[in-house]
Formats: C-alpha cells, sequence, structure tokens
C-alpha cells in the first residue's frame, strides 16, 4: 500500500494497468507512469457468511471466482475475461459485467467498498465492507467504468451471492431480427426469472439460460420450449459455449472491441450500425441492453448513435453521444486537482 | 432572521421569487410554513423564509438558478418522511417542494422502464406497472407516501433488498438541476452504461448535489409465487442462528426479517398479529419467484427451520395469511411507538454473523441504562432497526436514550459495520460520519459536495458535522404514522 502511495506520488502522470486485458483503458501517452497493480495481488478477507469479500485490486478474477465456488458462493455480475487473466481493479474501471448480469445486476450493483490513492496521493477508503451501507457518497460505484480517471483502486470490497444449484442452456432460434428482438423482451417479462439472455447479430439465435434448483429447471425448460422453437445445450456444451462468450471468442483476436449502451428495441438499429462496416461483427448481451462490436484490427469504431467504450484496439476511449457536463471537470478537478491521471477525454 | 417586514432584505427575496414564477406557487405566510418546518424527525425544527411549489421542472431549474445568484440555501422536499432530518428546511432558506412533480412520464412495459418526476409517490410506480406484470422493486415501508426522489437522495432500502439491493441498483438514470444552476443529465434507458457511473454518483446525494428532476426506474417482472414463513424462537440468538443457517444453506431469500419479544407485543397490541407463545423472537423468511424454484426452495428452507430450535413454523398458507405476516411486521415500529411517548430510531449496520453479539449488547445496554429498547429489523443484511423509547417529559430521559443510540452506532462502527443502511446519516448522524471516515475521507467527500455545490447551498448542514451543532433526536410518531397511513421499518 505504501509503495503504492510512492508510486503515485513521485510521478507527474500516472496510469494504473492490471492485466492488460482490456488494453485501450490504459493507452495513453508515454509521459504517463504505469503502475503495475500485479503485486497488489490477494484475497485480503472473505466471508461467506456475510456475502462479501474484500480483494486488493490486481488479484485476477480467477482466483476469486475460485475461491468463493468453494463455498458455493460466485460473483453474479458474471465477470468477461476471467481466463485471459483480468483483474478485479481492471474489471472495475472498465465496467464490465457479463451475461448473468441480467438477472441480479451489473458489477455496479454489487460493488460495496474502494480504497484507492487520489489524485493528492492520499489513500482513502470510501463505501463500506457491508452489503448495506448508505453513508457517505457511492464512490465507489463512481469508480465502476472511470477507467482510473480518479484514482488508483487498492483494494475493493464486493458482494456476492450463493450461486444457484443447477443451470440450464436453451439456445432459441428466432424466424428473422424482428422476431428476435420480440423475444428478447417478451423472454424478459415472463415469470421464468431469467440468468441470462444473450443474442447473436449474424444469425437471428437468442440463448436463455435458467439457474436455480435442477427440478425446477425441467419444468421451466419445457415450457420455455413448448413456447419457441428451442434446444437444450448439453452440460459440457452449455459451459463451452459461455465461457467461449466470457472470453469474447466470437471476436477479431487483435482487433478493436467496444462495448455499446442500448436499448432491446434497439437491438435491429445495432445490428445495422455493425452490418455496415465491413468485416465488423457483433453480439447482444443482457437481454438487449449491451452490445459488442469487433472490428477487423486497424479499424476504428464508426459514428454509432449510443454511447460505447472501447476496450482493446484502436479509436477514442469513450465515444458516441457520451454528454459532458461543467460538473464533470469539477468532480475530476476533486479528486484529481493536480491532474495526475488521464484526463476524461484522453 | 429578520422579521418580513416588506422593507427588509427576505421580503425583498420574497418578491423577487414570487415575481419568477406564476402566481399562488410562493408561500411565506408564518402558518404556511409552519407546516414544513420539520420532517420525520420531528425533533430537527427550522422555519424556512419561504416554500416553493413548483409545477414544472422549469419551475424548479428557475428557482435554483434564482438561489445560486441569491446564495440563499434551499432543501428539496418529497413527502417529509425522511428519520434522518434530510428534509428539515435551513432556517432563513427555501423550500423547494417537488409533490406537483408527480407524472410518470413514460413507461414501456416492453422495456421494463419508467420514467418518472421525483415527485411520483413510490407505490404509485408499482401500482402503474401492475398491469403489466411488472413492479418496482425497491420497497420502503413508507412507499405509500415517500417520493422517488426522497428515495433517490437517500438510497433508500425495503425489506426486500437483500435479493434486490437499494434503490440505486434500480436507477439507471438521472436528470437534475445541480446547485451550479447547471442541468445534467446522467444514464438513461440502458440498463447498461459506459464511462464512470455518474448515476451511481447523484443516487444517495442527501440532497447535497442538486435536485432530481427525472429520474428512470427499472421495472422487474413480478414474482410468480412467495413462500413465507414465520418461525418463533425462545431466544433472540436462536433466531439470529437461524438466520446464520439459511443463509449458509444457498438459498437466496427475498427477505429475512427478525422482531423481537418488545416488536411482538407492541404488534400484537396494534394489529392483533398473533404470535407463537413463549417466543423472545420471530424470525419471518420469504422465498420468491416461479413456482417450481419456490417448491424446490421451500422444502430446503423447511429442513433448515426444523433443526432451528423453534418453538413454532407457521408458513402462510394463502395470501391472505402472508399479508398478515407483513402487516405484523410493517406495523411493527409504529406500534412500538405507541408504547412510548417519545423514541429515537436508528438503522445501523453490523456484519450478519455478529448480529446475536449486537443484540446481547443492546439488550444488556437497554437494562444497565434503564432505557426500553425494541427491535425490528432486516436481519438478512445485518441492518439493525433499534428503536429507543423514552418520555421527553422525564428529566434526564432523552439524554438516556441518546447515550445508548450513539453506543449502538459506535458498536455498529466497531464491528467493521455502518451507522446507516438505509435511512441517511442527514443531520441526526452527522456528527458520527468522522468515525466512520478520517479526516481525509471527509474532505474527499466535501471536495465532491463542493464540485457539485461550490457555494454550499443544497441542503447545507446536512451529511457533514457542524462545529457546535446540538444534538436531538426523534419524537414520537410521524404525523402520518399517528393517522395510520404508513408505518415504519
Ligand atoms: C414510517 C416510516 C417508515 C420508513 N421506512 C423506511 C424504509 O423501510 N426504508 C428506508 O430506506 N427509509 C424508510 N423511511 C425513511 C424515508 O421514508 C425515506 O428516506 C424516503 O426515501 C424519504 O422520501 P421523502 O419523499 O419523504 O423525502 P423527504 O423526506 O422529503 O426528503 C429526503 C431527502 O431527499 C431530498 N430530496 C427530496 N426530493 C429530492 C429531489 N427531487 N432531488 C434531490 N433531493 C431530494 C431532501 O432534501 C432530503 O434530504 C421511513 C420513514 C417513515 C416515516
Amino acid at each position: 500500500m505504501t509503495e503504492l502511495v510512492d508510486a503515485v506520488r513521485s510521478a507527474r502522470r500516472v496510469v494504473a494497468v492490471g492485466a492488460g486485458t482490456k488494453p485501450r483503458l490504459a493507452q495513453v501517452p508515454a509521459e504517463f507512469r504505469r503502475i503495475s497493480t500485479a503485486k497488489l495481488s490477494g484475497i485480503v478477507d472473505y466471508e461467506p457468511s456475510e456475502f462479501t469479500f474484500t480483494a486488493l485490486a490486481g488479484t485476477p478474477l480467477r482466483e476469486i471466482a475460485a475461491e468463493v465456488a468453494q463455498r458455493g458462493q460466485y460473483l453474479p455480475f458474471d465477470p468477461v475475461l476471467t481466463d485471459a487473466g483480468a483483474t478485479l481493479g481492471g474489471t472495475v474501471a472498465a465496467g464490465l459485467s457479463g451475461p448473468g448480469r441480467f438477472r441480479f445486476g451489473g458489477l455496479r450493483d454489487f460493488i460495496l467498498g474502494v480504497r484507492f490513492v487520489d489524485g493528492s496521493g492520499r489513500l482513502l477508503r470510501l463505501g463500506g465492507r457491508v452489503v448495506k451501507n448508505a453513508a457517505g457518497f457511492d464512490v465507489p460505484k463512481f469508480f465502476v467504468g472511470a477507467a482510473g480517471r480518479f484514482g488508483v483502486m487498492a483494494e475493493l470490497t464486493f458482494k456476492v451471492f450463493p450461486r444457484p444449484a443447477g443451470l440450464r442452456t436453451l439456445r432459441l432460434d428466432a424466424q428473422d431480427g424482428a422476431a428476435q428482438v420480440r423475444m428478447l423482451q417478451e423472454a424478459a417479462n415472463t415469470r421464468w426469472e431469467i440468468d441470462a439472455l444473450e443474442a447473436a447479430l449474424e444469425e437471428s439465435a437468442i440463448w436463455i439460460r435458467l439457474g436455480g434448483a435442477p427440478v425446477a429447471l425441467d419444468a421451466l425448460t419445457a415450457e420455455i420450449a413448448a413456447r419457441w422453437p428451442a434446444r437444450t445445450l448439453g452440460e459440457a456444451e452449455a459451459a463451452t459455449f459461455w465461457s467461449e462468450l466470457a472470453g469474447f471468442r466470437w471476436a477479431h483476436a487483435d482487433g478493436t472491441l467496444a462495448k455499446v449502451a442500448m436499448a432491446p428495441a434497439q437491438v435491429g438499429a445495432f445490428r445495422a450500425a455493425v452490418r455496415a462496416v465491413p468485416g465488423a461483427r457483433g453480439w447482444v448481451s443482457n437481454g438487449g441492453n449491451t452490445g459488442y462490436v469487433s472490428l477487423p484490427a486497424g479499424a476504428a469504431l464508426p459514428a454509432l448513435t449510443w454511447p460505447a467504450v472501447t476496450l482493446r484496439g484502436t479509436g477514442p476511449l469513450w465515444s458516441g453521444p457520451t454528454r459532458r457536463f461543467d460538473v464533470m471537470r469539477a468532480v475530476k478537478a476533486a479528486l484529481d486537482p493536480e491532474n495526475r491521471f488521464p484526463n476524461l477525454d484522453d | 432572521m429578520d422579521t418580513l417586514t416588506s422593507a427588509s432584505p427576505s421580503a425583498a427575496v420574497v418578491r423577487r421569487l414570487t415575481a419568477l414564477l406564476p402566481p399562488g406557487r410562493v408561500l411565506a405566510g408564518p402558518a404556511q410554513l409552519a407546516a414544513y418546518e420539520s420532517d420525520g424527525l420531528t425533533a430537527f425544527q427550522a422555519t424556512p423564509l419561504a416554500v416553493v411549489v413548483p409545477e414544472t421542472a422549469d419551475d424548479v431549474i428557475a428557482v435554483v438558478r434564482f438561489c445560486h445568484a441569491e446564495k440563499l440555501p434551499f432543501v428539496a422536499r418529497g413527502s417529509g418522511t425522511s428519520l434522518s432530518g434530510g428534509s428539515t428546511p435551513i432556517a432563513g432558506g427555501i423550500v423547494i417542494t417537488l409533490n406537483r412533480l408527480n407524472r410518470i412520464l413514460r413507461l414501456d412495459p416492453a422495456e421494463r422502464v419508467a420514467v418518472v418526476e421525483p415527485g411520483v409517490i413510490n407505490l404509485a410506480v408499482t401500482a402503474a406497472a401492475q398491469p403489466y406484470g411488472l413492479h418496482y422493486a425497491p420497497d420502503p415501508s413508507s412507499q405509500s407516501i415517500c417520493t422517488i426522489g426522497g428515495n433517490v437522495a437517500f438510497n433508500a432500502g425495503g425489506a426486500h433488498c437483500l435479493k434486490y439491493g437499494m434503490t440505486s441498483n434500480h436507477v439507471l438514470g438521472v436528470k437534475a438541476v445541480l446547485a451550479t444552476g447547471e442541468v445534467v443529465e446522467f444514464g438513461g434507458p440502458s440498463r447498461e452504461q459506459t464511462g464512470p457511473d455518474w448515476t451511481g454518483l447523484f443516487v444517495g446525494n442527501e440532497g447535497l448535489f442538486g435536485i432530481a428532476l427525472e429520474v428512470t426506474l427499472q421495472l422487474l417482472p413480478r414474482a410468480e409465487m412467495f413462500h413465507t414463513v414465520l418461525a418463533g424462537y425462545r431466544t433472540l440468538e436462536q433466531a439470529g442462528d437461524a438466520v446464520a443457517a439459511v443463509v449458509a444453506s444457498g438459498l437466496l431469500p427475498g427477505a429475512i426479517e427478525i422482531m423481537d419479544a418488545l416488536a411482538l407485543q407492541a404488534a400484537s397490541a396494534a394489529v392483533h398479529a398473533d404470535y407463537p407463545p413463549g417466543c423472545e423472537a420471530v424470525l419471518i423468511v420469504e422465498l420468491e419467484g416461479p413456482r417450481e424454484v419456490v417448491a424446490a426452495d421451500r422444502v430446503r428452507l423447511d429442513a433448515i427451520l426444523a433443526a432451528s430450535k423453534p418453538v413454532e413454523v407457521r408458513p402462510a398458507r394463502d395470501a391472505a395469511e402472508r399479508l398478515a405476516i407483513w402487516k405484523g411486521r410493517k406495523s411493527a415500529f409504529s406500534a412500538v411507538g405507541r408504547l412510548s411517548p417519545d423514541f429515537i430510531v436508528q438503522d445501523g449496520v453490523v456484519p450478519r454473523r455478529r448480529l446475536g453479539e449486537a443484540l446481547r449488547k443492546i439488550s444488556a445496554w437497554s437494562k444497565e441504562m434503564n432505557v426500553r429498547c425494541a427491535n425490528v429489523f432486516h436481519a438478512g443484511d445485518g441492518n439493525l432497526h433499534p428503536l429507543i423509547l423514552y418520555d421527553g417529559r422525564e428529566a434526564g430521559a432523552l439524554e438516556r436514550a441518546e447515550a445508548l443510540a450513539g453506543r449502538i452506532l459506535r458498536l455498529c462502527i466497531e464491528m467493521g459495520g455502518s451507522i446507516t443502511g438505509e435511512h441517511g446519516v442527514g443531520m441526526e448522524k452527522r456528527e458520527y460520519l468522522p468515525e466512520m471516515f478520517s479526516p481525509d475521507e471527509i474532505d474527499c467527500l466535501k471536495r465532491l459536495r463542493a464540485a457539485f455545490d461550490p457555494l454550499g447551498i443544497a441542503n447545507p448542514g446536512k451529511m457533514f458535522p457542524v462545529a457546535g451543532a446540538p444534538a436531538l433526536a426523534q419524537h414520537g410518531l410521524h404525523p402520518l404514522e399517528q393517522a395510520g397511513v404508513i408505518s415504519r421499518e
């Protein structure tokens, strides 16, 4: 910790880097000192009975997921790029959640506390270490998706949930894009309490994941299959499907990858926008609220009507209709008066 | 404060303010102001210079810009049900009441999103969503009266936070006028976002950043089935152990609540709730979800409860019995309040595994200090709600009650918890903030506040400690509770 504070204090400009699985976040000019969180690794405290853990920012998610799994728990925001080595801090900075965010919410809904070094080199702890806390402003949430623009995270506290006893994955085929959107919306409004709801862009398929007691899942699966043509994936097939998805295996390995925030009704427009770019691929996550675009190496993101964040590759970090207000500069100056961290527009 | 003679500077301010808005929107008569002198924490009272009753977002923006230009403090007010003095006026400042901004601007069932004005009542959102099989999850016990604006400012909770989280987890976007007069829009209709979570930072600001004008909320499908169980225990500790066992089992109930003996006694008297005799504590656990899932989970729950040494376990057999269980639970607070002329309510949080220890200490202190204290709380979240009874007419009683409240708050901090789970810091707990956060951390929070409100005109005197501020406490029931309109958790 003191090393981290010293490192922040001793450099004019600083950016934190984790495992580099979302390299665009830390793609800043050479004048920046890059502080690696690799050594800031380890679970500090895990209380299964509290549904909470605290871990250092550089802790690989893989390690956390394995540890909580031993006690039958999981990270309900369903982190991505876990196999690639993504760290907890990097995932917070990127604001990335996986398909499972559909059910209980994203990373922002499970972060409870943050310990960070601000731009003045002070080590601060805000938020709390218990599942419920309303004291002080919600700074932990504010760090989600902030790409290290306000401080270097040292330690994070999260809420976890008990893992559902069983999982089932179904693949549904829609007739066309319009039917796909309708199915996304309708499936989200059922009694089924769907765990994940994903859609492909290249084909009109939808994937539904259910979680709960296995006997209950048999009945729900049958009901879904009676409503729409569906195929239940075998256990191994399903595991591969979700892990490949979490690894963005469908995307160009060395290209540009961006996340888009949209609404389910806009999936059709999103498809059209992706198709308009030669070689582009896309994926729809989170019931149609999250889109991903992947472009071949060297290609930059086209102008989109949705706010986007580029995770790797070229182009601006944040693009689309991201609104800028005076207060944003004021908040940046409040947490980082000497402008040590990258700017909001870097 | 100077009296409002027509030549006084204050009178001139009120005249200018009145001129800004259509007629009848500014109240400045003593009788009119009296209704706004306090909130749910009735011990705090202050007389504002004027109360403004805007009808449109543009009115609100104009008033905030006026306050900014005049360096005039203002307090946004929803229904005034804050239990921490959050909506108490600033003496000589402006109260901006938002009750008339009560339109649901958009409700999109296909996208499961509602955009509402800040004065919309919490329960009205669910009522509007109900025909589509949807609901708005956060359910504070004041939900039939409190506003979405107040919920957003306090990040309000409820009985179902364990599974669904607080208000913040359901707010997708906010349009607000900041104390600087700047109008901002954070977030949007998507359940995803990019960039820093400005919406998340805004929710829970306790009215210190500005005024929310439009709030985008996510709606969820209503659970198909509930399974609600009431279990009675000889001791509070056994009830606490049962909570631990349920949590350890891997079940994720929608709610886990506990009521202690005094609360049970009060609820029985108030709403004729019927509890197993000879119990020092009652536990309520509610499962919810698709019927097949609930059916499978209830087998496990039944087994866990049967093994937890209960005096009796009573599952609700139908919707009416479920409602009766919740009625007893939700009325408990007000019912306890009726046992005593005055009370203080706290909402500190402790780690769940230390609930038993915390309750034992509270009970020992209560005996030792000769102050009665009832406990009705969100056990699943470790969120205590000790209700400390006293009679303000008795010399030294308030001081003893406050001393107990202070010990409980410090206990929560010592145990690594929080001084507030859902009622906010407000005026009531502002002196305790420095016990939870270091001077540097408080400085950071203050800097954030100053970024949104450099003049410090939005709800000043709340959240942060004020030098020489008097300690005050809650007296009696909220007027609406007295009238039986609402009850508290
Ligand atoms: C009987 C009873 C039961 C309760 N039960 C619960 C419970 O279960 N859970 C819980 O969390 N709370 C509970 N509360 C506390 C209270 O109801 C909540 O804090 C609620 O969110 C306040 O809403 P309100 O509309 O009354 O806001 P007010 O009391 O009017 O205001 C609360 C705060 O919000 C600010 N504010 C109001 N509107 C706006 C706006 N548009 N923009 C910015 N700031 C604004 C005010 O300035 C103030 O700081 C209870 C209170 C009572 C009296």
